[in-house]
């Protein structure tokens, strides 16, 4: 246990207990023990699962963060990877996947793609973006990241965690979560079912705009 | 004899169970006679990313780090050099090249018109680099004629929003420029000085029959 | 630079008159079938002419001329050069092309892939679904009128960009402010979904009656595209009898990335970081094999010295192919993390050679018309001479002595038969695999590219063509590898790394152009037409995975459920590539 971490400073301990003794919120409690064992789901899309795997491999080992348990179940995961290109064809496999794991839950976009669609961006099976779906709470740019900016990023958001509170996080209040993703559709086009109306309206008007 | 190939299998994990040990005990030898370190210093860095890296391989990142080599390509950024009062003078001309070149088309830019003739000015007002559509190939500096704009080797650049990049976090000095790239910052500088011998040589050349022409 | 594609020894016209004409156009080859002949044809060039190997159906939009052309390459396994063969339809829907299935089975994916990209109906193919995209999904999207949501304008660079760049999101200039577009009127909440119906209907479920009078249910499985032996976002739709595969479907497109599309946007260039992504392993490969491409349409040669650094850099790039080929084959096996965790201290060192000479370890980006962009330092090349002459040996045999005799092992590839040689040809099966069932085809020897006619090595071969043989071809291959590369580093002149000057818009005459190499996976192919412009009309990609996966089911049927995974680690897909 990493007592400097954990200690609060404005509690004096003695020098001679410091090693035995430790004055701390529960709040810091609770984040240490998260930010210490975060298990990523084994989830690879596409060039930077690479990474990511290089970046569990031996030269990086991302074991000296807690975080080498990938867990090939979403259930047993806390933080999603989302490491690579998503596409329309894969997104509501990722939704559903998100959907699975339980709470506490992260999500990191690695690389530029993940983050806003990437050099594929204007293709026309590619979402330009995981966080038009799933709140993202780290953002990894790099094309791809290399296994260092990766784990640069994974502390980022160790240190996001730090700064949570139990009282305050979405997931201990009463009531449904407040991040609900439906699962997308695959339609002529992907359909977003948060925005049935909007597509509707939009449709609508391009009809308008074409008959004009 | 079954079980002989695991054996032998077994005996190429103990071997570097083994290394890993004896690896420590010849570093501690150097540290000794040497003072070298095998941890948290760049001549263990280089031992453990050299062809007789054996035993533990791990570099310790954030602790330690790889030598980045100086081709080493990530987002880019734009270069000013530090002039007279602390003056940035932006090398980019807003050619447009690299927002040409640029395979993802993540670079805008947009050119300074002179207020009262309109005509451009060789500078950007502004400059965008969407760092998430950018794929770090290094086109746009490989094919910037005034080297203004450079791949940057600082990878810890994650956030918790997205990342579009605006002429103002885009700059760095030229010294930064010559620290992570001193090779290239050489030959380049090199380059730029035979171009402006070559141009003061021709200007003198024109200059001596004629009225000195205006620079543009 | 690679021979042009000869067409002197073959007189297709004169055997076939009136169904079949030499190709006129000026930087084309090959000849053009009459379609209602087009099966006839085929079977000809397969028994009569001995082009046993078809490699690549692909589909060019010529929407000027009003065509619709599909483009058909064969090639000899005993080596030489291949034999283009085209059809022509009128581009008026529905387009329709015999499907040359029966001919060679291996077309049946990429005849999918047309049809679904390209909207050709070919006629007699038995399943002929979408296969990179869903079914339901409107339009096909490599036609040349198809335009995608984010549309900019046909050719890169956009106008937007530059003098006035005001940086704007895609999203914003689009009418759903989302990378989506709708018919007119399209109504969210009464479409229905096709629930993959197709899918299942193709590997046919039924009840069957077993011998003792029992009835059993046979049970339809997905494995993927989330699954941790898949190698990435593949899907398989598997029915099971018990513990044996009755019926196998691969569902790819998960990583759809629209490289082809993309592709024929970007100017020639721009194009070669793109081929990085496709397969992400080896990125130096797919550098080199769009480079010949280019190259034979240019006409252009390739610095001498240059040439060395190119081979140098694939072959490196094959040996850490190989070694996580190997960790990976082992992971799924079962022997989690020690033989990867070996092979990726390999491939770091490797890689790092690829940071410091291309400035990326994955996306090397570093091939350039001509030459290279860059030379390689002295210090790396001092690296380069310490990884092949003495680490990498040692190494390859460490990781022999590791795993090649372990019995448990050895017992669990001996005798689980992958494919024979005669089935892998038909299916158009190349690379290691097709190597391992005991033909030794090998582009670097059969129709030589680049500088590998200079170099000693041998092709790898192993007669069996079961997984055990698959898994030791893998190490044959890093040790004639390292074989080529200690000639290269000894033999490497200086000079010049590129024999063009560097520019950022290269001229690119009419015409078209297969490059194809021996990439780690198999043949790699970039099929590439120019009208002239700065962008390719069409970019195709023959891709290795996505050809081989061809006979999957093939491969897998009458097997047992545990050795699926053992067998699609064999194939060694690479999902950037496969699905591009």
């Amino acid at each position: 246990m990493d007592n400097e971490r954990l200690s609060l400073p404005q509690y004096d301990i003695p020098e001679d207990i410091q090693n035995a003794v430790t004055i701390t919120t529960l709040d810091r409690l609770y984040n240490w023990g998260r930010r210490s064992s975060v298990w990523p789901l084994m989830f690879g899309l596409a060039c930077c699962a690479i990474e990511m795997i290089a970046a569990q491999a031996s030269r990086y080992d991302m074991a000296r963060f807690g975080m080498e348990v990938m867990r090939p179940t979403p259930r047993q995961a806390d933080m999603m990877l989302v490491s690579g290109t998503v596409t329309k064809k894969m997104l509501p496999a990722i939704v559903r996947l998100y959907n699975q794991m339980p709470e506490p839950k992260y999500v990191v976009a690695m690389g530029a793609c993940a983050s806003g669609g990437g050099p594929f961006k204007e293709g026309y099976n590619v979402v330009a973006g995981i966080d038009k779906f799933l709140p993202v709470d780290v953002y990894i740019p790099g094309c791809p990241p290399t296994p260092q900016a990766l784990i640069a990023g994974m502390i980022k958001l160790q240190e996001k965690i730090d700064k949570e509170s139990i009282k305050k996080v979405r997931w201990y209040r009463k009531g449904p979560d407040t991040v609900e993703v439906p699962i997308p559709i695959l339609g002529p086009d992907l359909i977003d079912p948060r925005r049935n109306q909007e597509i509707k309206a939009a449709a609508a008007q391009k009809a308008t705009k074409e008959s004009a | 004899m079954y079980g002989k190939g695991i054996l032998k299998g077994l005996s190429v994990t103990a071997k570097r169970f083994w290394n890993t040990y004896w690896d420590d005990a010849v570093w501690f030898w150097r540290r000794i006679t040497k003072g070298e370190k095998r941890y948290f210093s760049e001549e263990g860095v280089k031992h453990r990313s050299s062809k007789n890296a054996r035993g533990i391989f791990t570099v310790q990142y954030p602790e330690e780090q790889l030598i980045i080599p100086e081709e080493f390509r990530y987002v880019p950024f734009l270069v000013y050099d530090e002039g007279a009062e602390g003056k940035q003078e932006i090398r980019c001309t807003s050619c447009g090249i690299c927002a040409k070149v640029c395979p993802p088309q993540c670079i805008w830019i947009v050119r300074s018109n002179d207020p009262n003739t309109g005509r451009p000015i060789p500078a950007p007002t502004e400059f965008y680099i969407d760092a998430d559509i950018c794929m770090n190939c290094g086109f746009c500096a490989e094919y910037c004629p005034f080297d203004a704009i450079i791949m940057d080797h600082d990878f810890d650049i994650a956030s918790y929003e997205r990342n579009i990049y605006n002429l103002e976090t885009l700059l760095k000095p030229a010294s930064y420029y010559k620290s992570i790239r001193p090779t290239n910052y050489a030959t380049a500088e090199a380059e730029r000085k035979a171009k402006e011998a070559a141009k003061a040589a021709k200007a003198a050349g024109a200059a001596a029959p004629s009225a000195p022409a205006a620079t543009p | 630079m690679a021979a042009p594609v000869s067409t002197q020894t073959v007189d297709l016209a004169a055997r076939f008159p009136g169904a079949v004409t030499a190709e006129a156009r000026p930087g084309y080859a090959g000849f053009i079938v009459e379609k209602d002949k087009l099966v006839e044809v085929a079977t000809a060039i397969r028994d009569e002419f001995g082009f046993d190997l078809l490699t690549t159906v692909t589909a060019v939009d010529y929407l000027p001329e009003d065509k619709m052309e599909v483009v058909y390459h064969a090639y000899k396994t005993t080596g030489g050069p291949g034999l283009v063969f085209r059809v022509q339809v009128p581009r008026a829907d529905p387009i329709e092309v015999p499907s040359l299935i029966d001919v060679w089975p291996g077309v049946d994916l990429q005849e999918r892939e047309a049809w679904d990209l390209m909207g050709i109906r070919f006629s007699g193919h038995p399943d002929l679904r979408r296969i990179l995209m869903w079914e339901g999904y409107e339009g096909h999207p490599l036609r040349k009128d198809w335009q995608e949501p984010f549309y900019e304008e046909d050719v890169k660079p956009f106008k937007s960009r530059w003098p006035e760049g005001k940086h704007v999101m895609a999203e914003e200039k689009n009418p759903f402010r989302d990378n989506v577009k709708f018919l007119e009127n399209f109504d969210p909440e009464k479409w229905i979904p096709e629930n993959e119906e197709m899918l299942y209907s193709s590997l046919k479920r039924y009840t069957v009656q077993s011998e003792d009078g029992m009835s059993t249910d046979r049970i339809v499985i997905n494995m993927g595209p989330q699954h941790p032996s898949t190698h990435g976002v593949f899907r398989a739709a598997l029915t099971l009898e018990g513990e044996t595969i009755v019926g196998l479907k691969p569902v790819v497109g998960y990583l759809h990335r629209n490289h082809e599309k993309i592709g024929e946007r970007n100017t020639f260039i721009q194009n070669m970081p793109y081929t990085d992504r496709l397969d992400y392993f080896n990125s130096m490969s797919n550098n080199l094999g769009y480079a010949i491409a280019v190259e034979k349409l240019m006409k252009i040669p390739v610095a001498e010295r240059a040439e060395y650094i190119r081979v140098i850099m694939v072959e490196l790039s094959r040996i850490q192919n190989h070694f996580i080929f190997i960790g990976m084959l082992l992971n799924d096996l079962g022997a989690m993390y020690t033989p990867a965790l070996y092979a990726f201290e390999e491939r770091e060192l490797i890689l790092d050679i690829f940071e410091a000479v291309a400035g990326s370890r994955m996306m090397c980006n570093y091939l350039r018309f001509g030459g290279v962009v860059r030379d390689v330092p002295e210090d790396v090349m001092q690296k380069i001479k310490g990884l092949v002459f003495e680490r990498l040996p040692a190494k390859t045999d460490e990781m022999d002595r590791l795993l090649s005799e372990n019995e448990v092992l050895v017992a669990r590839l001996k005798g689980v038969h992958v494919i024979d040689g005669e089935t892998a040809i038909k299916y158009s099966v190349t690379g290691p695999v097709l190597r391992a069932a005991g033909v030794p085809y090998d582009i670097r020897r059969a129709d030589p590219y680049s500088i590998y006619d200079r170099f000693e090595f041998d092709v790898a071969m192993r007669p069996n063509g079961d997984l055990f043989d698959n898994y030791i071809i893998r190490l044959d291959e890093i040790r004639q590898s390292l074989r080529i590369l200690q000639q290269a580093v000894k033999q490497i002149p200086d000079g010049p790394i590129n024999s063009q000057k560097p520019q950022y818009q290269v001229r690119v005459p009419a015409g078209e152009a297969y490059g194809r190499i021996e990439s780690p996976k198999g043949e790699l192919g970039y099929y590439v037409v120019s009208n002239g412009k700065p962008n390719p009309w069409r970019y195709h990609v023959r891709a290795p995975s996505f050809v081989n996966i061809t006979c999957l089911e093939q491969m897998c049927i009458g097997t047992k459920i545990a050795d699926f995974v053992a067998l699609l680690g064999v194939l060694d897909i690479v999902m950037g590539e496969l699905d591009r």
